[in-house]
């Protein structure tokens, strides 16, 4: 049983069935889903969260589907206290939500977990998206999961690793040799004629509720609190205004007190369009070309920038950009801190919570969280010039001692 | 007959062209605005060109040329 009721038009309110589209037939507004909130406060507690399973369904009845659900061990990752990190950075209760430890290794595997789920429903026989990357190991994966084909199309150019992390799964991997703007015609080309889930075009819906539960597990996991900071890289900026989302609804469903957490947007300089809009004080997006190696968020012109600039307003947030150079040194810090080996994605929130605690944005004792979103194995070559190269030894102790002597008593 | 749904985005120096105006003029297309938001130095506008394939091409590469970003109505859908 699903407690969605509705697609509703996020702009003029119009509402449609549950089916697979995603704009608005009169102002080409995106769609949303809608749910039947006094039936979920009616039937989900506290106490029933709780003795559900530890993975990101447990709170099903908030998301958009109704039958058997495609799960390959999604959510409820980890959030650690980073006193190593805070104690770097000058902050006292410093929290990582570490999402480096879903299946395919990134968020990516809440929001296709839901598309999968739902293109099943659908009837499609098949799952497609266009990535860069972490989307595409995912939608793979969950294929692979759901019995479904997929078909996912890369950019030409694609690192061998990335080709790999998706084509483990044996999808249909289709390498395109075109730029950016090119690409993404394709895409929704193919989406209007194949009779395909699109994960983020005509099932983009459902897709992005995935992203709320980034916004439960936290507050779970905070004692059933929202944070007085929430940290979020952003690309198409549906991830943060989804958390926001999900707070407030558990809010709006008594399950939290009142929600007055600031949503904070980090990007790459090399693709900040949120940011650049923010700091002109305007909801306009002027899209940008991508120059910068954080791949995983260089959306030029991102879907839900405008979304994410409402929500930073209205959570009173502020938004920074960190230079390529300041994501290598933000990936390493984490990592020396804490142990934990991001993407460049996480190099970005580092370096970008940095900048929000210098400028004031972010004051020493406030509860922060910092949502760490895809794991470092995937973009080695962003860290492997500026790691040490190990010295060789003899395998003799007087060659050991030669070279550390007293240095490693 | 083709349907495309495409965002304008307009820099500042041409918010004050009737850039549609003239696109459906010189070419063999149907502009119908659904939504926009522009002010005196920057603006978007989503609308839905109506004709044939070649010819909503070619007006797009003229629009283009004239330095107006052409997207999508849904934005990029390339993701990391």
């Amino acid at each position: 049983m699903s407690y969605a009721t509705a697609l509703r038009c996020r702009e003029c309110g119009r509402e449609y069935p549950q089916e697979p589209i995603n704009v608005c037939e009169v102002c080409f507004g995106p769609l949303e889903v809608a749910y039947d909130y006094e039936s979920i406060a009616r039937d989900l507690s506290r106490d029933k969260i709780a003795a559900a399973p530890a993975s990101m369904w447990r709170y099903k009845e908030l998301l958009p589907v109704s039958g058997e659900v495609i799960d390959i061990g999604t959510g409820f990752t980890p959030l650690t206290k980073a006193d190593n990190l805070g104690r770097e950075l000058g902050l006292r209760q410093l929290y990582l939500k570490n999402d480096c430890l879903n299946p395919t290794y990134s968020f990516k595997d809440r929001v296709v977990s839901v598309a999968a789920t739902k293109a099943k429903e659908f009837g499609f026989s098949a799952i497609a998206c266009t990535s860069t990357g972490n989307l595409a190991g995912s939608v793979a994966a969950h294929a692979a999961r759901a019995g479904l084909k997929a078909y996912i199309f890369i950019p030409a150019d694609l690192e061998q690793g990335k080709i790999l992390g998706a084509a483990i799964y044996n999808p249909t991997l289709i390498a395109v040799n075109g730029n950016y703007d090119e690409v993404n015609r394709l895409c929704n080309e193919l989406a209007d004629k194949y009779p395909w889930g699109f994960v983020n075009i005509n099932i983009r819906p459902y897709y992005a509720e995935g992203s709320k539960t980034l916004g439960y597990e936290v507050a779970e996991q905070l004692g059933w609190r929202a944070p007085d900071h929430a940290v979020v890289p952003v690309a198409s900026g549906a991830l943060l205004v989804k958390i926001w989302k999900g707070l407030n609804e558990l809010s709006m469903l008594g399950l939290i007190g009142p929600v007055s957490t600031r949503m904070h947007a980090t990007q790459a300089a090399g693709c900040a369009p949120v940011v650049e809009a923010f700091r002109a004080g305007t909801h306009i997006i002027r899209p940008v070309k991508p120059n910068t190696i954080a791949k995983s968020l260089a959306i030029g012109n991102p879907a839900d920038g405008y979304y994410a600039l409402k929500t930073i307003g209205e959570s009173g947030g502020a938004a920074s950009a960190a230079t390529d150079a300041e994501i290598v040194a933000g990936i390493k810090l984490l990592a020396e801190s804490e142990g934990i080996f991001a993407e460049t994605a996480g190099g970005v929130v580092v370096s970008g919570l940095r900048h929000l605690v210098a400028e004031g944005a972010i004051k020493r004792d406030e509860l922060v969280v910092a949502f760490i979103t895809g794991c470092g194995l995937k973009t080695l070559e962003a860290v492997a010039d500026s790691v040490v190269s190990p010295p060789i030894i003899q395998p003799t102790l007087a060659s050991f001692e030669q070279m550390y002597g007293e240095r490693a008593l | 007959m083709a349907k495309r749904r495409v965002t304008f985005t307009f820099p500042p120096e041409l918010i004050t062209e009737p850039v549609i105006h003239n696109l459906g003029q010189q070419f063999k297309v149907v502009t119908n605005i659904r939504r926009a938001d522009v002010t005196e130095d920057r603006g978007w506008v989503v609308l839905e060109l109506d004709g044939d394939d070649r010819d909503i091409d070619e007006g797009i590469a003229w629009v283009t040329s004239k330095g107006v970003r052409v997207d999508p109505v849904g934005g990029d859908v390339v993701e990391g």
